[in-house]
């Protein structure tokens, strides 16, 4: 089976700093993989390069593309990755202000995409907003509300709405669940469980909550100081943990 | 003659901005950017249009100048008595005899032919403006040719309004390539770019150029179920009696009488001079 994603030796540095290095890992269809680690371990910036938002140092990402196979997406040139950036892939921020339109209305942000591959049919456009917004739990009649009149647990699913609407096979997802209070943080975990196992998506996830990825992820991926430390099942590493920093990691969650 | 230099413009500034203009026509509705220069009027009346009238003109050419329509407006008057003054050339308010027109927000009723150029005056050149802020960005946007957002605008209008509201500088796709902003002409005008004449389009503040060959297909956006309609008032001229030219309106009291008369003084002028009445005109005479 050839892996969706395959990473090999991604590096990325900050002048003399290490922001990531050494990254090797690949990633099958339907898998989700987690990323955890401090603030500052270099995971988003790990994120940030594979998504093509960042130029890696070095490396290679092979994407398995729909047409031409396994594709080197560093090498790739500038259109083609921004082309897949809306079709196969989506990237969920931690802040949905930086992934929502917030001057459009919710069935505009969740239509863009659509538009952005060619669909000119506004009832088809519209049809297939409201249908992404009853996906994502947001009431049908809030379809013309501009996202600046929703609550940061809505943004969050219209976001993901708005990032799913075209079908993508691979979802980067940098904190989720981040600002958001703990009940609508399950609700949302419970719906991203839910979308992945219902359309077969790939996933990787960066966040620095392992309830989150204990709940979401297959494979668990742990960084410190720009080096992955620990790889492995999610409950294998998080029961089991053998790097220090892991065994920190995992006994530094507070029990309630 | 005065002691300017030929249409205001020195000569090596006359020569880049007339490189912008060639590099525009090369490629239909990219902008061009170029090194605008400071003119003796606000920006926003028409700094862009006048330097390219300037760069454009010959000692040889009648020039006109239209402000929403009407010749007889402050902006079209000031500009006309500009290149009287600068250039000494002819003048003229009537569409077929001039060789250049300068334009505000209209496109003459009247066909032009393939020896007169249109200079419009432009305030805002990027169509993405109002949509993506970063400038670095819409660059992008249409190197890449990247427009699903402009359909977003649209999507909004039809959302809120329940068709596209959009009546003015309403976007078009050029030769199938580049997305420009019209200008703010009225989206009545828009089939019309379709022309003989070569389109140049200037803004000054902007520092950008772009033009329109001649013949070039221009096509309005739409959506393939709220398709582009070029509406114009329902009513015919008050004056002229004209059914298919693009209308002003007219207050005239503050009973709420109004009256609808062609926003195009020459082409109006022009039909009454023929013998062409309306309802206001044969009140008028009754």
């Amino acid at each position: 089976m050839t892996p969706l994603l395959s990473v090999k030796d991604v590096a990325k540095y900050y002048g003399p700093h290490i922001g990531c290095t050494d990254v090797s890992f690949d990633l099958y269809p339907g898998e989700v993989m987690g990323i955890v680690g401090e603030s500052g371990s270099g995971k988003s910036t790990l994120l940030n390069c594979l998504a093509g938002h960042l130029p890696a140092d070095r490396g290679e990402v092979f994407f398995d593309t729909r047409v031409d196979g396994p594709r080197d997406t560093l090498k790739m040139r500038e259109p083609e990755r921004r082309l897949l950036g809306r079709t196969d892939w989506a990237f969920v921020h931690q802040h949905a202000r930086d992934g929502l339109r917030m001057g459009v209305s919710a069935g505009g942000n969740v239509g863009e995409r659509l538009m952005a591959v060619g669909a000119r049919n506004y009832g088809d456009i519209r049809a297939n907003a409201q249908d992404w917004l009853g996906r994502v739990e947001i009431d049908a009649s809030r379809i013309d509300d501009r996202p600046t009149t929703f609550s940061g647990g809505m943004q969050q699913r219209l976001q993901i709405a708005r990032n799913l609407v075209t079908g993508p096979r691979l979802v980067f997802m940098d904190e989720p669940t981040g600002g958001l209070d703990v009940s609508v943080q399950a609700r949302l975990l419970d719906l991203l469980r839910g979308l992945v196992r219902d359309l077969g998506l790939s996933a990787i996830i960066v966040t620095h909550d392992l309830a989150v990825v204990r709940l979401l992820a297959d494979r668990l991926m742990v960084m410190k100081s720009g080096h992955v430390v620990e790889s492995g099942l999610t409950d294998q590493v998080l029961d089991d943990p053998q790097h220090a920093y892991t065994q920190l990691l995992v006994s530094s969650v507070l029990q309630v | 003659m005065t002691d300017y230099n030929f249409a205001y413009l020195d000569e090596q500034t006359k020569r880049m901005i007339r490189r912008a203009i060639l590099k525009g026509l090369a490629i239909p509705g990219y902008q061009v950017p170029f090194a605008s220069r400071e003119m003796p009027m606000p920006y926003g009346w028409g700094t862009g249009g006048v330097q390219v009238s300037a760069a454009t003109l010959t000692p040889d050419d009648t020039f006109k100048v239209i402000d929403q329509g009407a010749d007889d407006t402050t902006n079209a008057v000031s500009i006309r008595q500009f290149f009287e003054k600068t250039a000494d050339v002819e003048t003229t308010t009537e569409t077929s005899e001039a060789t250049v027109i300068q334009t505000r927000h209209r496109i003459p009723e009247e066909p032009l032919s393939e020896d007169q150029i249109l200079v419009y005056q432009v305030p805002i050149p990027e169509p993405l403006r109002f949509l993506e802020p970063r400038e670095t960005e819409t660059r992008k946007m249409h190197a890449l040719e990247e427009y699903g957002l402009m359909h977003v605008k649209l999507y909004e209008d039809i959302s809120r309004h329940g068709h596209i509201a959009t009546a003015y500088a309403y976007p078009v796709k050029v030769e199938g390539r580049y997305v420009m902003d019209p200008s703010p002409i009225p989206k009545f005008d828009n089939p019309k770019m379709e022309m003989a004449a070569i389109q140049l389009f200037g803004a000054g503040r902007e520092q950008r150029i772009y033009a329109l060959p001649p013949y070039t297909k221009v096509v309005s956006l739409d959506f393939e179920d709220h398709p582009f309609d070029p509406s114009k008032a329902p009513h015919p001229c008050g004056l002229c009696g004209a059914e298919h030219s693009y209308l002003d309106e007219v207050i005239t009291d503050d009973q709420g009488g109004r009256m609808f008369v062609c926003s195009d003084t020459d082409y109006c002028e022009k039909r009454r001079a023929a013998g062409h009445v309306g309802t206001l005109t044969q009140e008028a005479a009754a």
